[in-house]
């Protein structure tokens, strides 16, 4: 957990967006500078709320890399009126940021055991920065496994850098689609199939699970299936998240705030109450 | 033991079968090879045969009137191709085709229902092992259906 939050919690710092990528239709990614002072450090699978002056306030985490000082990178999906407004912002704009907040990817923990890294559609964002910095560190971990699944081909996120980690001879890689079209000449299917495909110790592996929460809980089940235990189990939690620091309840998870306790959250701490309708 | 027999039980499907189950097993089993664009099943035809894929990945397909084929699953090695050998009328209900060269042990459908007809614990020892790749399968279906990554307006 970083140090560097506000000391008034709600008052956004100004940041400057200097650069956008359009990575889907919907889907952008900018990366923000502070106009005073230096960007906080964070930990992989921390967020901010970013605010889009006179339109509202949303829960983003980070997708760049932890120790690319400077600026934050947040890849953003239009979903509503805040998220688009933060989406549809051009390189120059302003936006407010408070953070960073919330538990982090358990990369320290990871150490010395295989990591299977999983993510599902806009998933793979939170997942970036923790995927940077095992590989930064790729001496401390057995194998590293990404496994990526997502709605169509046009749909994958981050394609040029899949393909360079891909490449690499140190991590393996696989990417699947729900729908393929007549170009795709990969896997079809959805992402825990891949699970039993790859190559791993379940008996020494630690899994960090991100993307919708049916996803996360089919993936979780076949981690289970693979042999992995549910204590080295992780899951990127999504509420929605309004204050940030635990105090208005928006985002509560049965005894946690997902704000405050998660996102990250450990798979036997939640497992009971992932399915219960009313949390 | 046999090649084929040594082959068929290294399958992941079959791990830890009993040495004598296998023997029946392989004997209805031969191998197969299949070029990129080669079709294992049509749809519609008789559903003679089972694949467990040894090397390569096989697209499972359905070919809506006047559109390209569309492609719902692949299957990968330590996989198994084809259900519809177990229910009637014994069809297949979709297209396989490899994607790449592929291998595949081909366990002769009808042959093996035999089998279980005459050995009822064949039969039960083998759906212990089906029965919970068509669970799988389904429950794979059931979260690609959800279109879980489709846009949620909030």
């Amino acid at each position: 957990m970083s140090a560097a939050v506000q000391a008034d919690p709600f008052v956004p710092d100004p940041y400057r967006v200097v650069r956008t990528r359009r990575e889907a239709r919907d889907i952008t990614t900018l990366e923000l500078v502070p106009l005073a002072g230096e960007r906080p450090d964070y930990l992989p699978g921390q967020f901010n709320m970013l605010y889009a002056f006179g339109v509202g306030e949303v829960a983003i985490s980070m997708s760049g890399d932890p120790a690319a000082r400077g600026s934050f990178v947040h890849t953003v999906r239009d979903v509503g009126r805040a998220s688009g407004a933060v989406a549809n912002l051009a390189a120059g704009a302003m936006v407010g940021v408070r953070g960073p907040y919330g538990s982090a990817w358990p990369t320290t923990a990871a150490e010395g055991s295989d990591v299977l890294l999983i993510a599902g559609g806009l998933g793979l964002a939170p997942l970036r920065p923790a995927i940077y910095q095992v590989l930064a560190h790729r001496e401390r971990y057995g194998r590293v496994v990404l496994l990526y699944g997502t709605r169509t081909p046009d749909d994958i996120l981050y394609r040029p850098q899949l393909e360079q980690w891909r490449r690499r001879l140190d991590v393996q890689v696989m990417v699947t689609v729900d729908h393929g079209d007549a170009e795709w000449r990969g896997d079809v299917g959805v992402v825990p199939k891949l699970i039993p495909r790859a190559g791993f110790d379940p008996h020494h592996a630690l899994a960090m699970v991100c993307g919708p929460e049916v996803m996360m809980r089919f993936t979780a089940d076949a981690l289970r299936q693979a042999g992995i235990g549910m204590e080295q189990i992780y899951l990127s939690m999504e509420r929605n998240m309004k204050c940030a620091i635990g105090l208005c309840g928006h985002c509560q998870f049965g005894a946690d705030f997902v704000c405050k306790d998660g996102p990250v959250m450990r798979y036997d701490r939640i497992a009971d109450i992932l399915a219960v309708r009313e949390i | 033991m046999d090649g084929l027999e040594r082959i068929v039980l290294a399958h992941p499907f079959f791990a830890g079968l009993e040495e004598k189950i296998g023997q029946v097993v392989a004997g209805c089993a031969r191998n197969h090879r299949f070029n990129a664009g080669e079709y294992l099943g049509h749809e519609g035809e008789p559903a003679d045969e089972v694949f467990l894929i040894r090397h390569g990945k096989v697209a499972l397909e359905i070919l809506p009137p006047g559109q390209p084929a569309s492609v719902f699953s692949t299957q990968g090695v330590g996989e198994i191709v084809g259900a519809s050998w177990l229910v009637p009328p014994y069809r297949w209900r979709f297209d396989a085709r490899a994607l790449e060269l592929t291998r595949a042990i081909g366990i002769d459908a009808r042959c093996l229902r035999e089998k279980f007809e005459a050995d009822h614990n064949l039969g039960y020892e083998m759906m212990k092992r089906f029965l919970p790749v068509v669970m799988q399968q389904l429950d794979e279906t059931r979260l690609q259906i959800l279109d879980v990554y489709g846009k949620r307006e909030t």
